[in-house]
């Protein structure tokens, strides 16, 4: 891959060394973020992110399902992700490819390792029903960036959900929304830095995405620990770099912080 | 109890509130977005571009594929499971058969031209909506086409002949439907697509058919209004 | 009696009728049926006496003999390179017309163009199944070093370009960027990241407004602002105006 863009690469780092990004950001800066909520009117809870020219979608749905043996009192949390071909012309049909199981897992861990969901809330009888949540994450236009973006989609849309209302028979009215929504104890942010020769740079744009060397995504939560990351791409990384990445995300999932409101 | 009122209050040849936009998706060769009361599609098409696995390919000509998906949360009830299904394939398939009167693929030897369809909502009509909003988008990106195609879902409930039935009237029960999905060229008023679920006698067959021409004409201004708006 | 239903520089849209009656020819985007002349593109009216014909504003390259493009190395084979030409078909060029220099049997192709290289080439020649073939001998032809890269719609290139070069010659005067235009849509730039930044916005402006009148003076106006200098207009006779 980094073959076909060797030009590409050298152009674009010959701008880094200047201090310019091709769009002309700073590495640290991030594009402009606008979150709408309740986009889609089956869905239990829904948020639309635009961030730059990157448009995702996220919906929760909930149904209610016998618990796992194992952890009669706890409800279930799942997240999903398609990388819809409509979004980018290199995306292909059929099954999730590892790139939209990776990135559902990484935002998955995210939610999940931060107890950000306490499951024991979603559990209405123990041992019989408890909800389960089912977030999914789907791009409608793809300018890079996606890991990032659909992490805010998700929380957007968890934030934005209600529980549909229950008969005494655990009958689920998808028509009638209660007043209740998910209780979330935490917000994890996600931000993946990306490593172009010695530089540093969050919210790449698709050209960038072809050239890197490394990347790490880190989820923070508001009291700056954090929660889950994940290192890729064909480099192995030092420490010392490790630290200053691990540094930016942490700035970087501030300025998004913020926006979430 | 016969049907006498629409749940929405519409009149019976009334078609829902529509909204319509073209050039959404930035990456697409050619996008629209089209609304039609509560249910609401995106159309992305890409192509002329490369064709494989190569036995597919048409010296002749390019060939059309369409690909109709709903959003795992766009139905009224549980969650769909993403995939698609029987009755996407054979949704994709009639949208194909819908549109492919119209493009002039000569030029396009051996390529494709991909059409995809997602749902963020629905309410009765998606492929129908999916139709309108392909049309605009190969539009969009530049295949010929000797007109363009707008579509929507007639039929009857009950003694009445409708336009553009919602989820409600599709499922009612205190007497006979008919669910007829059309797609025509405005132009010459020729069906490019006709489907029928439920029950109907050939007269209100007529009645609905006529119905539909005359509703899908509203519909191609407002695909030829979108269009145009995007280069005021 | 013939009657036109549109005018010269409106949008139409496939399917639209641009005139009824004979006296009227229907020329490329349109068709004739029956009476009326119908035009099968998105597109802006050209209105040439009775000759009627669409501007496309959209749809992708189709390669064409005689093409100056921008191609991107893909494969080295043993009988050439396969280049990307940002269309639905891939390319060719043979060694034979890889170079004016002599290429010895055997000897490393990617040497001359490796895979990643942008190449500025002609097309020689397209068969009816779209088996394009390119050659790298000729004018101007060459390798085209590390730059950027930036996709357009191929049916706004010719404004891109300006009567005589006019408009391409105003942003490069403007930015000090080299600029190279491929008529399959692509276009090189290189220069200092600010300039190349400006010329780039230039370009999308141009672009987006490809349809309207009065282009020149806004993107006059637009580089004057990015830039902070004053910009001479020329009109197509290459004679200087003052702006």
């Amino acid at each position: 891959m980094i073959k076909m863009s060797k030009a590409l690469r050298t152009h674009i780092l010959n701008s880094l060394d200047k201090g310019m990004r091709l769009d002309g950001r700073k590495a640290d800066e991030i594009r402009d973020i606008k979150i709408e909520f309740d986009v889609t009117k089956n869905a239990e809870g829904s948020a639309k992110v635009t961030w730059g020219e990157t448009e995702v979608i996220a919906g929760v749905k909930m149904g209610l399902e016998s618990p796992y043996p194992d952890s009669p009192e706890d409800g279930n949390l799942m997240v999903n992700a398609e990388l819809l071909p409509l979004s980018n012309p290199e995306f292909e049909t059929g099954p999730p490819g590892i790139q939209a199981i990776e990135m559902a897992r990484v935002i998955d861990r995210g939610i999940r390792e931060s107890k950000s969901i306490d499951t024991k809330k979603l559990c209405l009888k123990a041992g019989e029903k408890v909800w389960s949540v089912m977030v999914d994450i789907l791009p409608i236009n793809d300018a890079g960036n996606l890991l990032d973006v659909g992490s805010v989609a998700a929380i957007a849309a968890i934030k934005n959900a209600k529980f549909p209302e229950v008969s005494k028979d655990f009958e689920v009215d998808y028509k009638t929304k209660s007043k209740t929504g998910i209780p979330m104890k935490q917000e994890p942010i996600e931000v993946t830095v990306y490593k172009i020769g010695e530089h540093l740079i969050v919210d790449p744009t698709i050209d960038e995405m072809k050239v890197y060397d490394a990347r790490l995504t880190v989820a923070y939560i508001a009291n700056g620990d954090i929660v889950a990351m994940q290192k890729a791409g064909e480099e192995a990384i030092t420490i010392d770099v490790i630290g200053k990445m691990v540094e930016l995300a942490h700035t970087t999932s501030e300025k998004i912080r913020a926006k979430l409101g | 109890m016969a049907f006498t009122k629409r749940p929405d209050g519409r009149k019976f040849e009334d078609l829902r509130k529509m909204e319509a936009k073209v050039g959404v998706i930035k990456r697409a060769d050619g996008s629209a977005w089209f609304k039609i009361g509560d249910t609401e599609a995106y159309a992305a098409v890409y192509g002329p571009r490369e064709l494989y696995p190569r036995f597919m390919q048409n010296p002749q000509k390019g060939i059309l594929r369409c690909h109709y998906n709903m959003m795992p949360f766009s139905g009224s009830g549980d969650r769909i499971r993403p995939g698609g299904n029987r009755r996407s394939k054979e949704i994709s398939f009639v949208t194909m058969n819908a549109l492919l009167p119209v493009l002039d693929l000569s030029k396009f030897s051996n390529a494709v031209v991909d059409v995809f369809i997602e749902f963020p909502q629905t309410d009765a009509g998606s492929r129908c909506a999916g139709i309108t909003a392909a049309a605009m988008a190969l539009a969009d990106a530049g295949i010929p086409m000797k007109d363009l195609i707008a579509a929507v879902a007639v039929g009857r409930v009950d003694d009445k002949v409708v336009a553009d039935l919602c989820y409600d009237e599709e499922a009612y029960e205190d007497g006979p439907v008919a669910d007829i999905p059309l797609a025509m060229l405005p132009a010459s008023g020729k069906m490019s697509l006709l489907q029928m679920d439920g029950e109907i006698g050939k007269e209100q067959l007529m009645q609905a058919l006529e119905l539909g021409k005359k509703v899908m004409k509203e519909i191609h201004v407002l695909q030829t209004k979108a269009l145009k708006e995007k280069y005021k | 009696m013939s009657q036109l239903k549109t005018e010269d520089k409106a949008i139409a849209v496939p399917g639209e009728i641009l005139a009824e009656g004979m006296d009227f020819l229907p020329s490329y985007g349109t068709y004739r049926e029956g009476d009326n002349i119908i035009s099968t593109r998105l597109g802006l009216v050209q209105l040439d006496n009775k000759v009627i014909k669409i501007i496309p504003l959209s749809g992708k390259y189709l390669p064409k003999r005689g093409d100056t493009i921008i191609g991107h190395v893909t494969e080295i084979l043993s009988a050439g390179w396969r280049v990307e030409l940002n269309c639905a078909w891939m390319s060719l060029l043979g060694i034979a017309n890889g170079t004016t220099e002599y290429i010895k049997k055997g000897e490393d192709l990617s040497q001359f163009y490796a895979i990643g290289d942008y190449i500025l080439a002609q097309i020689t020649n397209v068969t009816k199944e779209k088996l394009i073939d390119l050659t790298m001998k000729g004018p101007g032809l060459k390798r085209l070093g590390a730059g950027r890269i930036i996709p357009v719609n191929t049916n706004k290139v010719p404004r891109i370009i300006g009567k005589g070069g006019s408009m391409v010659s105003m942003i490069k005067n403007a930015t000090g960027c080299r600029i190279v235009v491929g008529q399959n849509g692509r276009i090189w730039l290189q220069g200092e990241p600010k300039e190349e930044l400006i010329a780039e916005k230039t370009i999308k402006m141009i672009e987006d407004n490809a349809h309207t009148s009065g282009l020149t003076e806004k993107v006059k106006a637009h580089l004057e602002k990015e830039t902070g200098k004053k910009i001479e207009a020329r009109d197509n006779n290459g004679v200087h105006q003052e702006a």
